[in-house]
């Protein structure tokens, strides 16, 4: 429950006009239980070796910060001034001219002004101004330059653990100033003394540990791939094989954990293993890479670099000759944008080509890794499957473009295709929530933790929005998504705001239509829930 | 001299008005702009909601009274403000603005002729107010519960996975 | 306090001026030194701020992207929004830098509710910045009438353009009032809207305010306090030839006005319009979306610590030999 109570006084203020007309710069953050993440636990940060471990919590007075905390970050803004050009371009060019400030889902959803993604960069620029520019030393608060303090950081931790790194914002821009880099490299200042949340600290510590997010040790990875092949045996009557670790297999599948241990994820990795199966793939799955997803992202280029390193890695131990790659968001923006800077070039593979139509997939040349939605896209376009589109029929289908695969890869299309194919129902939202102007589950960048939730259900509330609308005019009931923090923070979301929408993904609605051979006659989707006139 | 039902009829509107302003200043004051000149009810449903319920509320309390229509049009908007940065208080407190509105607009008829008779019909109007902002604490409780609900689910599931892990 | 810096220092300014027109034998100064000290300002600003930016690396290849990919062969990519080639890229910045489509993106609004009218103050941004910008460019391209002898060409079919309206005389340019309602515009923009008025600096507000100045002096001097424009064209040869000439009786507004843009040229390198030559570095339009055709290269790609196979599998061999998994060392 939210802690602030009104002082007598006050009582008749709250039905009368509020005039807090202050400048920003003298309004200081305070953190409420709900909207905020809990600090990082010591035994993660150390076993990271990031600095500063410690136990300590946002609200308390003392963050037992370094003595010289504020020169760390100074240098360290220096140094990356001097290493990123999108960051000191950034700083430099903003005109202030408001028309990202609308466009953040924080914002429309709290109507807070420092969620304007203007604001959110001002937090750092007028640091900069301060300490880098001619200007903000000579004229100080005139030129918008403010002196780093504690409250500063404090407001820092705030505004930029309530950034998804979405990057809608930057679509609107016209200067494409990026949100999502700078609250990047803010974290990384952040980090360097030791202030971060434990939704990302813990899950980077595990998969660096285990491969994957959730910590799960190699046997259990199998326990649970097999626990889903038996499932899947129940459901269609055929017993598939899911190799892990095997050598010399021609292609390494990669997915984010949640898919083998949350659920719904778990729908969308029988409708992998089912896909698979059917077109009879040489494939391998890999324990210690088992994570798609990448946390370290959420606290550093360092860090996501040394988690992503495990796919080349693991692609080269296994001698395999391509990957590819399950849904996921962010995930889908480090292999597209990022993982051959980082850790290629991948030499040791070969150009991806289906070995199912014969297509080489030209736009993955030199990455060698592919989306599995331009795989099955490929696959339906060439008739390699055959979808029964009925066996969706209970679902009403809406798409909700997840911010990474729409606005890092452009991957627009695939899904809708596979979609379409797999289902008789398919409504899409209106026109400024999807596509390169979706709206984020507002839980993404490692802020989907249950402390956090009012922020969540805040800053999701514009998808919910768009959802209720589709849902209250044509029905729909299953919202389709490509990403796995979608998947799991979706539905608290829709339960929330709407009701009666289930999340999935788009390979659940491809195990629910793919015809196998052999199979006996389905009563169930892959929920195990019955197929209209099947059980009756 | 107007009765009170006819100078709501007659002037709906700009009670209406009137009331969602200040609902909406209940939200930063920076965002007002935004908040209230934004029409499109994607890129800013805060304001759809202030918007469409205030209206439809009135009109529910002057003419129909359902209270299964009352709260069907509180329910978005007290979702919303049950996540947002107001006291409890405050979340609820937008109902009783519409009590002061109405008083500012009736201002002539409080102290005019037929003084008594009107002010009758409005302490009467009035308690209807005061019956909505009774539902309104249900609905906001009702979504403070789902909320707590929603996390405890949440680390439920993350519990039992840790669970499973350490069994495995 | 944010807004009246602004107003001040802009005061100041023409004061400034025009105490150095009224004063003789400061007309050198003004007239020939501060021009020539600004414009060198001007372009050492510039270079070395891009210098500046261009000296920090592009790590990663982070274009925002706006449209579907080139993936499958069949298909359609969108080539401007997600260019996946050069000539997609120039595409696309063409359309940021000429026609600000990033801006224009806020103009589709749908499904509006309640009976007042849209106001979307986002639609006429886009306007009112393309107005502003293009009547700049027109203007500034109109003046090279005064540093050239014989005119060019295209500077008077320019201005004939500009003066399509041949309304009283001397003929009236479209562009001269455009600027000054464009720059209103802007300006109140930011005071009325309470959301804008938040974000804004005082080094929002002077930049609009000496625009503004220097559009009104120019303004004042052709239509009504006439100057003498065969002097102010012969003051402006002798800078453009580098034989500097002061005539005499240029009158006091001309020197205001010169200051005034003198002010303006050594500004720019040290403010938020330095946006023009940033654009053409900002990583997020200037780059194409092809990063997994293309292994982009980091120069400072510095390793990190990793946690090898061989660790891993260190730490849970006897668990995967339980479990069955294959394993490299037994």
């Amino acid at each position: 429950m939210s802690e602030s109570k009104l002082k007598p006084e006050e009582l008749a203020e709250t039905i009368k006009y509020k005039t807090p007309n202050r400048n920003w710069m003298d309004q200081k953050v305070e953190m409420k239980p709900g909207r905020f993440s809990h600090s990082g636990v010591p035994k993660s940060v150390e076993y990271l070796q990031l600095p500063n471990p410690r136990k300590w919590q946002p609200t308390d007075p003392d963050w037992q910060l370094p003595e010289n905390w504020k020169e760390i970050i100074l240098e360290g803004l220096r140094d990356r001034l001097n290493r990123f050009r999108s960051l000191r371009v950034f700083m430099d060019i903003c005109v202030r001219c408001g028309a990202c400030a609308d466009k953040c889902h924080y914002f429309i959803g709290s109507g807070d002004p420092k969620n304007m993604p203007v604001m959110r960069a001002e937090l750092l620029r007028s640091v900069y101004r301060h300490d880098f520019t001619l200007a903000g030393k000579i004229l100080g608060k005139f030129a918008g330059a403010r002196e780093l303090t504690i409250d500063v950081l404090k407001e820092w931790f705030y505004y930029f653990y309530q950034c998804t790194q979405c990057r809608r914002c930057s679509v609107f821009c016209p200067y494409g100033i990026d949100t999502a880099e700078i609250t990047l490299l803010v974290r990384e200042l952040m980090n360097l003394v030791g202030v971060n949340i434990d939704w990302i600290v813990t899950p980077v510590a595990n998969s660096f540990r285990t491969g994957n997010h959730l910590g799960i040790q190699p046997h259990g990875f199998k326990d649970s791939i097999d626990f889903a092949v038996d499932e899947l045996e129940s459901i269609t009557g055929i017993k598939v094989e899911a190799p892990i670790n095997k050598k010399g297999a021609e292609i390494l599948f990669i997915t984010p954990s949640a898919d083998y241990f949350g659920t719904p994820h778990y729908y969308t990795l029988l409708g992998y293993l089912a896909l698979f199966h059917e077109i009879g793939l040489d494939y391998t799955w890999s324990t210690y890479a088992s994570e798609g997803g990448n946390f370290g992202s959420f606290i550093s280029h360092d860090l996501m670099k040394s988690l992503n390193a495990k796919m080349y890695a693991e692609a080269k131990r296994l001698g395999v000759k391509w990957i590819l790659g399950g849904e996921c968001g962010h995930m889908w923006r480090i292999v597209h944008q990022y993982m051959d800077t980082l850790n290629g070039p991948a030499d040791f593979l070969e150009e991806p080509v289906s070995p199912v139509t014969g297509t080489k997939f030209e736009n993955t040349t030199s990455t060698k890794m592919v989306h599995i939605c331009e795989f099955t896209a490929d696959l339906i376009k060439n008739g390699k499957i055959t979808l029964d589109k009925s066996r969706n029929d209970n679902w009403k289908v809406t798409f909700h473009d997840s911010c990474n695969p729409a606005r890092a890869l452009g991957l627009i299309e695939e899904p809708r295709y596979i979609i379409k194919n797999a289902c008789n129902h398919f409504y899409e939202m209106p026109e400024n929530t999807i596509k390169e102007q979706t709206f984020c589950c507002g839980s993404g960048a490692g802020l989907g933790t249950d402390e956090n939730l009012e922020m969540r259900m805040r800053g999701g509330m514009p998808r919910a929005n768009a959802v209720k609308y589709v849902k209250e005019k044509h029905g729909v009931n299953y919202l389709g998504c490509i990403c796995a923090i979608d998947k799991a923070t979706l539905p608290p979301l829709m339960e929330y705001w709407v009701g009666g929408v289930e999340v999935g993904g788009v390979h659940e609605l491809v195990g629910n239509a793919l015809v196998m051979k052999g199979e006996k006659e389905r009563t169930t989707n892959l929920r195990g829930e019955p197929l209209d006139g099947k059980m009756e | 001299m107007n009765t009170l039902p006819e100078i709501l009829a007659a002037r709906k509107n700009i009670i209406v008005d009137k009331w969602a302003e200040a609902i909406l200043s209940t939200y930063p004051h920076e965002s007002l702009k935004f908040l209230s000149s934004q029409k499109d009810r994607f890129a800013n449903p805060i304001g759809h909601a202030v918007r469409s319920s205030s209206e439809k509320l009135f009109d529910e309390l002057v003419h129909g009274n359902d209270v299964e229509k009352i709260r069907a049009s509180l329910d978005d908007f007290l979702r919303m403000r049950a996540v947002q940065d107001f006291a409890p208080s405050e979340a609820v407190g937008f109902v009783f603005m519409l009590k002061r509105v109405l008083r500012e607009i009736t201002a002539q008829e409080m102290t005019g002729k037929g003084q008594a008779s009107f002010q009758d019909e409005l302490l009467n109007f009035e308690s209807r107010i005061d019956s909505m902002a009774l539902v309104a604490i249900d609905l906001y409780m009702e979504a403070r519960e789902k909320l707590s609900r929603i996390r405890i689910d949440e680390v439920k599931a993350r519990s039992l996975l840790a669970l499973s892990e350490r069994q495995s | 306090m944010i807004l009246l810096l602004p107003f001040l220092a802009i005061l100041v300014i023409i004061v400034v001026a025009l105490f150095g027109a009224a004063v003789p034998g400061l007309d050198f100064l003004f007239g020939v030194v501060f021009p020539y000290a600004a414009i060198t300002v001007f372009l050492l600003g510039i270079i070395y701020r891009v210098l500046k930016w261009a000296r920090s690396p592009v790590p990663f290849h982070i274009p925002t992207v706006t449209g579907q990919q080139k993936s499958l062969s069949w298909i359609k990519s969108s080539k401007i929004d997600s260019p996946h080639s050069s000539p997609g890229v120039v595409g696309r910045m063409a359309m940021e830098i000429l026609l600000f489509r990033s801006l224009f993106r806020n103009t589709k609004m749908e499904m509006k509710s309640g009976p007042k009218l849209v106001y979307g103050s986002s639609k006429y941004l886009w306007l009112g910045a393309i107005v502003f910008h293009y009547s700049m460019l027109v203007i500034v391209l109109r003046h090279l009438r005064l540093f050239m002898q014989p005119i060019p060409q295209f500077v008077l079919a320019l201005q004939n353009v500009d003066g399509f309206f041949q309304v009283g005389l001397p003929g009236i340019y479209v562009t001269d009032g455009l600027i000054v309602a464009a720059l209103l515009f802007l300006f109140l923009r930011r005071l009325y809207d309470s959301r804008l008025r938040y974000i804004s600096l005082a080094s929002d507000y002077f930049p609009l305010l000496l625009i503004l100045s220097i559009a009104v002096t120019g303004i004042l001097m052709r239509y009504f306090l006439r100057v003498d424009i065969v002097s102010v064209k012969e003051l402006a040869i002798g800078l453009f030839t580098f034989h500097p000439f002061i005539p005499r009786d240029v009158g006091v507004l001309f020197y205001a006005h010169l200051f005034l843009v003198c002010v303006l040229l050594a500004y720019f390198p040290f403010s938020k319009l330095m946006h023009m030559p940033g654009i053409f570095l900002s990583p997020t339009r200037n780059l194409a979306n092809n990063s997994r055709m293309k292994r982009h290269v980091n120069p400072w790609n510095h390793p990190v610590r990793v946690h090898t196979y061989e660790e891993y599998e260190d730490e849970f061999r006897d668990r995967m030999k339980a479990a069955g998994l294959p394993l490299d060392k037994e």
